[in-house]
């Protein structure tokens, strides 16, 4: 890879992409986090090192939630585990995108590392636009820009414990479940639209059926019907 | 602090467990057609996961939002998507709106202002 004007250009435009909501968003949940992993004993090298190992923040949450709680090891793990099930199906979708031109097929599973939602999202939508290795470029720094303003997030989050009034914390927490509603009622495909409705339904009645795979259960579920109702024929006229 | 020290096995398999999922990720993909049904489907199943997962989180959630009372929650959410697509669908503003909203909110009702 050499420091062309172009790739210099694609470097731009991935720092540029990234520091405006996306860091913004992670630097605000994650404050969130470094708080809640301070309420919940976990010292700030063990919070910082959760952002960039886990870099899912509902895995997270369970993390410092369940071990406040004293759960068992196998019982915290796995709920980590399950929660961010969802890596593998966006895993599967988005990193054959970053394939094209790319000699040495390790190089996947260490970028597959960044995978998030803000990622995963911003890929989906930048990468199919350039060649093979500007989406590498890209994806790398958009993500590399992403987990730096998250640890910055998160060792703020963790040394301003207790010092924000409560209904900010609230408010921190809740920005994670708002940001990405409004990101993703932008979906302007049938399937993606179908996807996220019957899932955002599904989703809570499934997990009181079962907490623990209540979610990947939605995923197949409400992801398979979506997938059959988008093939369905049009009825009536289009818009 | 020793609590600190008990804490790294969590942390550790915790990681190693989330890893797995995006490394298996990456094995299937390589044998999968992206233009394909397979990978349409798939794609199908993470944004419903994350729709779920949303929802769920909104609806009912697991950490220290169970305090605020889900009309809070909601009128919140409602809040943010009306300033989100009546602002010519601009993520910032709407997203700003909906923490404020419930922040205010939350802010009200330990002043009294909505009774209870």
């Amino acid at each position: 890879m050499s420091d062309t004007p172009a790739s210099r250009g694609i470097v731009r435009r991935a720092v540029l992409d990234a520091l405006g909501m996306p860091s913004l968003v992670l630097l605000a949940s994650m404050t969130g986090f470094g708080s809640l992993a301070r309420e919940s004993a976990l010292g700030l090298e063990i919070a910082l090192l959760a952002t960039a190992g886990i870099w899912g923040l509902p895995g997270q949450i369970a993390l410092a939630e369940l071990y406040a709680a004293g759960s068992e090891i196998v019982a915290v793990v796995m709920a980590v585990s399950l929660a961010n099930a969802r890596f593998l199906p966006m895993a599967v979708s988005f990193m054959p995108l970053l394939q094209p031109g790319l000699a040495r097929r390790a190089w996947l599973y260490a970028l597959v590392q960044f995978i998030s939602v803000n990622t995963w999202a911003a890929g989906l939508r930048v990468c199919p636009g350039l060649p093979g290795a500007e989406r590498r470029r890209y994806f790398a720094v958009f993500g590399t820009v992403c987990m730096t303003a998250a640890l910055i997030g998160t060792a703020a989050g963790h040394l301003a414990a207790g010092a924000l009034p409560q209904p900010v914390t609230y408010g921190l927490v809740f920005l994670n479940p708002v940001f990405f509603a409004l990101i993703f009622a932008d979906a302007r495909d049938r399937a993606t639209a179908f996807a996220l409705l019957i899932g955002a339904v599904v989703g809570p009645l499934l997990h009181l059926v079962s907490p623990d795979w209540g979610l990947l259960a939605t995923g197949v579920i409400a992801g398979t019907a979506a997938f059959w109702l988008a093939r369905l024929p049009r009825s009536g006229a289009r818009p | 602090m020793t609590a600190g020290f008990e804490a790294w096995p969590f942390l550790l398999l915790a990681i190693a467990a989330t890893y797995l999922w995006r490394g298996l990720g990456v094995l299937v993909s390589t044998r999968i057609d992206p233009q394909g049904a397979v990978f349409r489907w798939v794609t199908c199943v993470s944004y419903a996961m994350l729709a779920g997962l949303i929802s769920r989180m909104t609806i009912m959630p697991l950490g220290i939002l169970a305090e605020v009372p889900l009309s809070d929650r909601l009128a919140a959410m409602a809040i943010a998507f009306l300033v989100f697509f009546g602002w010519r669908r601009k993520v910032l503003p709407g997203v700003a709106a909906g923490v404020v909203a419930l922040v205010l909110l939350t802010v009200a009702r330990r002043g009294g202002l909505l009774g209870f």
